[in-house]
């Protein structure tokens, strides 16, 4: 189990972690209807859109306060106020997400305060919602930032209900997916809620709005996510469940606003974490037994763990990423025998780090990977898509997991969880193992090489 | 079957090297050793095959499948011998008859078209040229043709007349290294000889294991100059006449092979194996003994006893960490049985239980040894079907099966860890360091966290427990049948 420690060093080489407020942009972004709003200068909000544009390989309605000069020194309410007021005219969306940055924090604003009194005093923007998290790029990482808009969210417009006339619907289940969660990982995750008979309302639901799908119309908001009215709804759900300890707060928060039970899953990859899930929903539905369709994912996976231990046994490799999913996919190698013999994370605020399965857990970036990688003898690097160069420095193949996988297609259809996506990771590690075979040759034994007498003297093409 | 080629059988099955031979009746002799292939209920590969596996890890020569494409097409680029230089051995060569080839009998012109071009492009020291069951059947000569080919090309066209319905796969083996002794060996003359020189017969190199060993020998002054066929040259066969003294590495198969050097050019031959770590010493201590009586300098025997107390000290230092980690636990060894017992010591000194062997392809000899060192008879056993194999390491409890690939997913399947110990093993296990290596594949097999989750119960299949949020009745009371709830249950 991992402790955590952060290096004696000043620089940080290559970093590894996306800010807070980016994550919280994101998660913003799985709401119906919504423009995510950077309180903060120009240049942070265009960092961030860009990089989630060549993540999702999507326009990104990304917006900001363009704090200026006169602004940082006077204060940000006005810019706010017009921001909004341009917002609703310009996009008209149902929903506007706030995330402060490091710029308005380090100057200090009371923005809720602020933003009551806009609301009051503009009627044109009684329709919409607006929601602030404050989430300074200098506190926690994109997981954090994600976390923080979803309690936010949750505190703004979940109401809390009384306990004695609380009348639940007993198969809605409440899902608050962690940063780290792809759309088509949410898309699975709901599937299995739904084979059980439950009605989930994910928060937020990116499989709708960052799923990649060509819209009928252009629009100048997110196209898609969890619907505003489902949100008020929630608090009547039977249970709620978080995915990854970082959304542990965000879900107690809405069971506190609903009166109903909380169950935070760490993970969901690897059989074990998938078997909890599914025996949750077991209880949840009341029922004795499962659908057919997932026993035979359950099946299929413990075929692939049979299949897999054979390369993933005895794996030495470096995993750089945030506490939940470096958690999640570590503990599921080590379920096959893999050894974690380095480990970057990017977030002190968050416990599970405690439980990830390598000796320590280094507060740093992909520089300690690389270096780290080296030292232990490493085979294989999990990281996001700039692990790329620590790779092609060291020779080793690279698994692409978290944010930002902006080299490659299809980030948003990687799924890992439940048991069909635990099955195709473990596939797909092994097969990066397979892709690089280690031919063995006589010095690898200290064999002396054959003598050049036998050798034919004449040329021979090497097909191979 | 052409008059040739059923005398060159019939050859193989007279082998008088071969004790298991000897003891045999003149009548028994006859019928041959290979066991008569029972149609539903086989599952060996054919005579052809076990040709292929014998000279295929030549590695700079060209090996050219005379036949339809079914036996180079779906066998091909499936065999780990590794090679330390030339690839061209990994290449697959076939002429891929056609329907119009067979029926038109243009099979012998296509060969040797394809040999032209074979040596025109690639120019390698020599084409092996396979003969198949069709080839064979439509009568073409692949002889007259590999001649013709080689004294029109300049380059040895070598024929290898063993078709699949010869026999077993075993059978291919001998006749593989028959058909070398007929062609190749003897034809080339080493550059230099010295009094260390051997010839290794029936080692592949699978994954590096002969470079497992091979430091041994470089510290020995010992030289391969002859090969069959562990990351073997065309001239390594060819030479091989001139050795002092041959090898031959756990392969009953080319036992005749060995004989026919022995008596044709005087090159006595032992048997030994470089599996386990007394055997690996045993092999040492003989190969040097031998080369001493052969003219060798006497003081390679006190450099070999040396060397064999320095490395045996420095495998069981290494193995001494794995003690705890592998102690106790039960194994079952089914593989060709002879080639286990130094192992199976290795692996008790090392604490663990071998529950029980196969001795399908074992003699009587082999089956004495096995009781000597696992104290009875009551753990051997013969050829077992699937079923009972999954039987057997259910009712025995063993932790581990190590065995070849054709029973890797009956264990897997019983949910007990398998370790492959045959030829299509992806790591290498021989000589000293070989046996550190088999110990941590144990290790990592049948330690692997992985069997204790697959064993789990599903969720669906455990007790449940009272509590947990639940929802209430909300669907129509079977007994009042009153309505909690007008919506319904959502379909799954």
């Amino acid at each position: 189990m991992a402790r955590l420690t952060r290096p004696r060093r000043a620089a940080s080489t290559n970093p590894l972690k996306s800010s807070a407020p980016l994550g919280a942009a994101m998660a913003y972004l799985g709401i119906e209807k919504s423009v995510p709003l950077f309180h903060g200068a120009q240049g942070c909000t265009a960092f961030a859109m860009v990089h989630m544009v060549r993540h999702f390989k999507e326009s990104i309605p990304l917006q900001t306060t363009a704090m200026n000069e006169v602004s940082t020194i006077l204060g940000g309410a006005e810019q706010i106020e017009e921001a909004l007021v341009n917002l609703k005219k310009k996009a008209n969306p149902r929903f506007i997400g706030i995330a402060s940055t490091a710029l308005t924090e380090t100057r200090g604003e009371d923005v809720p305060a602020e933003l009551a009194e806009i609301m009051k005093r503009r009627k044109e923007l009684a329709d919409l919602k607006v929601v602030y998290a404050s989430t300074p790029d200098f506190e926690g990482a994109m997981e954090d930032g994600w976390a923080k808009a979803v309690t936010a969210i949750i505190d703004a417009l979940v109401p809390e209900i009384d306990p004695v006339w609380r009348d639940a619907d007993l198969r809605q289940v409440n899902i608050l997916p962690a940063a780290y969660l792809t759309p088509a990982e949410i898309e699975e995750i709901v599937r299995l809620v739904r084979a059980f008979g439950l009605r989930p309302i994910v928060l937020p639901d990116l499989s709708s709005s960052l799923d990649g799908h060509l819209a009928d119309d252009w629009s100048g908001h997110s196209l898609g996510g969890t619907p505003l009215d489902a949100i008020p709804a929630m608090a009547k759900s039977a249970v709620t469940f978080a995915i990854g300890e970082s959304m542990a707060d965000a879900a107690h928060l809405l069971g506190a606003r609903g009166h109903m039970p909380v169950q935070v899953f760490t993970s969901l990859t690897g059989l074990k974490a998938v078997d909890a899930f599914v025996d949750a929903l077991i209880g949840v539905a009341g029922i004795a037994d499962a659908p057919p369709a997932v026993k035979c994912d359950r099946a299929r996976l413990q075929d692939a763990m049979l299949d897999a231990h054979f390369q993933i046994g005895g794996l030495r490799y470096a995993i750089a990423a945030d506490p939940d999913l470096a958690y999640a996919l570590s503990s599921a190698l080590a379920g096959l025998g893999a050894e974690a013999v380095c480990c970057v994370t990017t977030s002190n605020h968050n416990p599970i780090v405690d439980l990830i399965p390598a000796e320590e857990a280094i507060l740093g970036d992909l520089g300690d990977l690389e270096e780290g990688a080296r030292a232990a003898g490493a085979t294989l690097l999990i990281s996001h898509a700039h692990g790329r160069h620590a790779a092609a420095a060291l020779h080793l193949p690279l698994v692409r997991a978290g944010f930002p996988v902006n080299d490659r297609l299809g980030a948003q259809d990687i799924c890992r969880v439940g048991y069909r996506g635990t099955r195709a990771f473990l596939f797909e590690v092994a097969n990066a193992v397979l892709a690089h075979p280690h031919h063995p040759r006589p010095e690898d034994f200290g064999a002396a090489p054959i003598e050049r007498e036998f050798e034919h003297d004449r040329p021979q093409t090497a097909p191979h | 079957m052409s008059d040739a080629l059923k005398d060159t059988v019939q050859q193989a099955f007279n082998e008088p090297a071969c004790a298991t031979n000897r003891a045999k009746s003149a009548d028994d002799r006859k019928k041959g050793c290979a066991k008569p292939l029972t149609p539903g209920a086989a599952a060996g590969g054919c005579a052809f095959d076990g040709a292929k596996i014998t000279l295929q890890p030549i590695v700079d020569v060209a090996h050219l499948v005379h036949a339809p494409l079914a036996c180079e097409g779906n066998a091909w680029d499936n065999r780990g011998s590794a090679s330390s230089g030339p690839m061209i051995y990994k290449t697959g060569f076939t002429t891929d008859l056609t329907e119009l080839d067979i029926v038109m009998g243009h099979g012998e012109k296509k060969l040797y078209r394809a040999i032209r071009e074979i040596v025109e492009k690639h120019r390698p020291p020599a084409v092996f040229v396979y003969a198949t069951c069709v080839t064979s059947m439509i009568g073409d000569d692949i002889e007259a043709v590999c001649k013709a080919a080689t004294e029109a090309f300049g380059t040895p066209a070598i024929p290898v007349d063993v078709p699949g319905f010869a026999g077993s796969k075993n059978l291919g083996c001998k006749l593989g290294g028959e058909m070398m002794f007929r062609h190749v060996i003897g034809t080339q003359e080493p550059e230099r000889t010295t009094e260390y020189d051997i010839n290794i017969i029936g080692d592949y190199n699978l994954s590096g294991e002969l470079w497992q060993v091979k430091p041994l020998l470089d510290k020995l002054g010992i030289r391969i100059l002859g090969s069959l066929s562990a990351d073997a040259r065309y001239k390594q066969v060819a030479q091989m006449h001139r050795a002092r003294v041959t090898m031959l590495v756990c392969a009953h198969a080319l036992i005749g092979l060995a004989r026919q050097l022995e008596e044709t050019y005087g090159i006595p031959f032992f048997e030994g194996s470089f599996y386990g770590i007394s055997d690996t010493s045993d092999a040492l201590r003989q190969m040097c003994r031998m080369l001493v009586e052969r003219g060798a300098d006497a003081a390679l025997l006190d450099r070999c006893e040396a060397l064999i107390a320095e490395e045996e000290a420095k495998v069981r230092a290494e193995l001494e960490p794995y003690r705890a980690k592998v102690a106790g636990k039960r194994v079952l060894l089914y593989t060709g049985g002879h080639k286990s017992w130094s192992v199976v010591s290795a692996l008790q000194e090392l604490g663990m239980e071998v529950v029980g062997t196969s001795v399908r392809k074992a003699t009587e000899n082999d089956k004495a040894r096995v009781a000597e060192i696992m104290g009875t008879e009551t753990h051997m056993f013969e050829n077992m079907a699937p079923k009972e194999m999954y039987k057997t390491l259910r009712a025995s409890g063993a932790d581990i099966l190590m065995s070849g690939a054709r029973s890797q997913f009956v264990a897997l399947k019983a949910r007990v860890p398998w370790v492959d110990v045959n030829q299509e093993k992806h790591e290498p296990y021989a000589g000293y360091m070989g046996m550190v290596d088999l110990v941590r594949a144990i290790d990592r097999s049948v330690n692997n966290p992985m069997w204790a989750d697959v064993r789990r119960p599903a969720p669906w299949d455990e007790a449940r427990r009272a509590g947990g949020p639940r929802p209430m009745l909300r669907d129509r009371c079977p007994v009042s049948g009153f309505a909690n709830d007008p919506t319904d249950f959502e379909d799954c």
